[in-house]
């Protein structure tokens, strides 16, 4: 039988299929739903934990007790865990370990549109990746098998277009393997797993041999093949890519690569022998590409191809038909009037919910005229016009160092820096322990909304409850901070913009390192909802203040404003700020 | 089976994801090969979004429809239609939700809404068909605007075939329980609706 599952189900059945009995993930588009599913399935451990490095040492530390484990992140998380990657290549592994991270060309929702396969050749270690969910679900099951064969960590690469795209999978009859009757234990072994220098001198050179080894496997593997057509023109394809160039080309010769590192040396000669010209098409770097050409075999590639960018089917039949590759006529008509109509379209750039916490935050920060360093989060929105009001955002936890660093460089500004709750467990702990310890008054501002919630609501350690639902230990942030040091510490409610604006001056006044606890529970994520407003449109003078909140449900008519009840969450910031006093709201 | 391609297009939040996964489902049972292709996270949050679902006799290899093969747009909102000429061919029929969401530069008076009939002259560039339809006022009259999606789907229905109980049973499926009944309620007005 077959079910449609997205690429992140298909992952989180593949895992629980093939045995993986501990799962760590900290939630990141679009890798998030792996975690979340995987944590639905009977016998296993899943955890949001505190950040990917901590997901990855989690999953490292079940490996070594030989227990199959499994670490879900979005392309950047490797980044975070990097420094865990590096050490897990080095010590190898009881059990096995896969580590599923999930790219994100065309940066949908991330803040750069890096190409992790990268990380396969910088770190050591194999990395093989699906094109549809069928193989999303049978690739962690080689990957663990890998992993064991080879005592190395596995990394599974997936794009947003597999993460968040469903396709069939073939439903299995039989469950997972039976739990083993021995209880895991931890093999105390020195040599191999302590990384001391004088250890981890004789580990380097048995990483090295791996990876020739490994290649010799990726020449016999059948997830890497010839799938013989048109000798014409042979593509060399993986992943998402692959379906569309398929799409493009359904009867050329393919290399459809399931392993892209390290790679099929022979099986690349093979087919470059039988084709007439080889085309490689792969979204981001030329990672095959500078392979095979180092290779001394002749390629089409990022010479027909962008670097940068998603790919689709009609993308990669336009760079062909430029290239001369296959005939115009093939193309779809171009319809360029109608086209540049509708890219002269108003744009829709995405904005904060109505009812949403954070807009009275930045209406508030963005009156007091502070230059606000900000962080990874739907509060990052509030850099958008109208509210105008976040002037950084890097990466997770960035924004209290950052801020830090400016003060230090003595700037004139008054400076906050704004990060939200999951992002302070996250990153924000360290930097905010550094501000103290290095002495600057940056204020910063913590918008604790309760949840994770632009990656769809997931728990954190400061809401008390797991990814199972069960109530744990709460940490609070409040308490938290004070441990620290802060003496100098409010909590707000964002939704109180006048109460919020005169705590904002006492600790910028102050000249002392604090904290404002911004804390309103997300909207969405309560489905807290009250009775709309409604703008009395005799009273309205149409000053547009109320629409400097860049709230959607308030919509500019001929000479008032109107709010649209069906969007309206009721939450009466627009009651607040009319100067007119002509927005009403029941009790 | 002729191969149909279809294009979501909508407003983050107004529940493009459920109404794609619903005509996936739908697809599968009328014995397709099915992929879908939709975007979460910040994109979900009141932007632009579109979702793309395949139904194919044979193989369907993309799960992004390619543009120029779009059989059928559905818009969610006037404008969201409105971007998506270069999916569309002669054949294409456009399916349109008569409901406004102004994005922020229009609230902020740096740029207009688009009359109907520019939104039609940008759809029907290369002869498609134009429907609307007051799919949010329905699903409002039935009790929840959020039902837009369903409502949608049985107008749609009725262009693309498959019977009433195949489609309902499809919601009974993917819609939560307390949803059920008002969800078939809101697929059967959609699809009563004589379109033009």
């Amino acid at each position: 039988m077959k079910k449609l599952m997205t690429g992140n189900e298909a992952f989180a059945y593949g895992a629980y299929l093939s045995g993986v009995r501990v799962g760590a993930a900290y939630p990141g588009t679009p890798s998030t739903e792996i975690m979340d599913n995987f944590s639905r399935y009977p016998g296993v451990f899943a955890e949001w934990s505190p950040n990917e490095k901590v997901a990855l040492d989690v999953a490292i530390g079940s490996a070594y007790a030989g227990t199959r484990a499994l670490a879900c992140m979005k392309h950047v998380g490797l980044n975070v865990a990097a420094d865990s990657l590096f050490y897990a290549v080095y010590t190898g592994l009881k059990g096995g370990l896969v580590i599923v991270c999930a790219d994100d060309p065309g940066m949908h929702s991330s803040q750069n549109e890096q190409d992790n396969r990268n990380y396969a050749r910088f770190a050591k270690l194999p990395m093989l990746e699906p094109s549809d969910s069928e193989e999303a679900k049978q690739y962690v099951g080689i990957a663990l098998e890998m992993s064991e064969m080879f005592d190395t960590p596995v990394l599974v690469r997936t794009v947003t277009r597999l993460s968040h795209s469903s396709t069939p999978v073939e439903m299995s009859d039989e469950g997972p393997p039976q739990p083993p009757e021995e209880p895991s234990f931890y093999e105390r072994n020195p040599q191999k797993f302590v990384m001391v220098p004088a250890n981890a001198r004789h580990r380097h050179p048995v990483i090295e041999e791996k990876i020739l080894k490994l290649g010799k496997y990726s020449d016999q593997t059948p997830i890497n093949r010839i799938e013989p057509g048109d000798d014409n023109i042979g593509i060399i394809a993986a992943g998402a890519t692959y379906q569309y160039a398929r799409e493009v080309f359904p009867n050329a010769t393919f290399l459809k690569l399931g392993m892209v590192y390290p790679l099929p040396d022979e099986l690349i000669r093979e087919f470059a022998s039988r084709v007439k010209t080889v085309v490689i098409i792969e979204e981001l770097d030329p990672f095959f590409e500078e392979h095979i050409r180092l290779m001394g075999i002749e390629v089409k590639g990022k010479d027909v191809f962008p670097l940068i960018g998603e790919f689709s089917p009609a993308l990669i039949r336009k760079c062909c038909v430029d290239a001369g590759l296959i005939e115009a006529s093939v193309a779809p008509e171009a319809a360029a009037a109608s086209s540049a109509a509708a890219a002269a379209l108003p744009i829709r750039p995405p904005i904060l919910c109505p009812g949403c916490g954070h807009r009275g935050l930045f209406t508030v920060l963005r009156e007091a005229g502070v230059l606000v360093l900000g962080d990874i989060g739907c509060y990052t929105l509030g850099y958008a016009p109208p509210l105008s009001a976040m002037h950084t955002t890097g990466c997770m936890g960035a924004s209290i160092g950052v801020a830090h660093g400016i003060a230090k460089a003595g700037v004139k500004d008054q400076i906050v820096s704004v990060l939200g709750d999951s992002t302070f467990f996250h990153s924000g702990i360290h930097p905010l322990i550094n501000v103290l310890y290095n002495e600057s008054d940056v204020t910063t501002i913590i918008t604790d909304n309760s949840v994770t919630a632009m990656t769809g609501h997931q728990q954190h350690p400061g809401t008390g409850i797991t990814l199972q639902g069960k109530t744990t230990k709460k940490t609070d942030i409040e308490t938290l901070v004070r441990s620290i040091g802060y003496d100098k510490l409010d909590v707000v409610d964002p939704y109180d913009m006048d109460k919020l604006a005169d705590v904002l001056q006492d600790h910028l006044k102050s000249g002392k390192p604090s904290v404002i606890i911004a804390k309103r529970a997300c909207v969405l994520h309560t489905k807290e909802r009250k009775t709309p407003p409604v703008i009395d449109t005799e009273e309205c003078t149409n000053c547009g203040t109320c629409l400097d909140l860049g709230c959607s449900p308030l919509v500019q008519e001929e000479d008032y404003v109107t709010i649209d009840p069906i969007n309206c969450n009721g939450c009466g910031l627009c009651v607040q700020v009319c100067p007119a006093e002509a927005i009403k709201q029941e009790a | 089976m002729k191969k149909i391609d279809f294009l979501m297009a909508g407003v983050g939040g107004q529940g493009t994801i459920l109404a794609s996964n619903i005509l996936a489902e739908a697809g599968v049972e009328l014995g397709y090969d099915v992929k879908t292709a939709e975007v979460h996270g910040v994109a979900q949050r009141g932007g632009s979004v579109e979702s793309h679902v395949r139904w194919e006799g044979e193989r369907v290899y993309s799960p992004l429809v390619e543009q120029g093969k779009a059989d059928y747009v559905i818009g969610f909102e006037m404008l969201e239609a409105g971007r998506w000429p270069m999916y569309l061919h002669k054949d294409s029929v456009v399916l349109i939700n008569r409901y406004r969401i102004p994005p922020p530069a229009v609230n902020l008076g740096k740029a207009t809404y688009p009359p109907d009939q520019e939104i039609e002259a940008i759809l029907s560039c290369k002869g498609s068909e134009i429907l609307w339809i007051d799919a949010t006022e329905i699903a409002r009259g039935l009790g929840n605007p959020a039902m837009v999606g369903v409502v949608l789907l049985g107008a749609l229905s009725g262009l693309v075939g498959g019977a009433e109980d195949l489609w309902l049973s499809v919601i009974e499926r993917l819609v939560p329980d307390k949803f059920v009944e008002m969800n078939k309620k809101a697929f059967l007005a959609g699809r009563s609706v004589q379109l033009n």
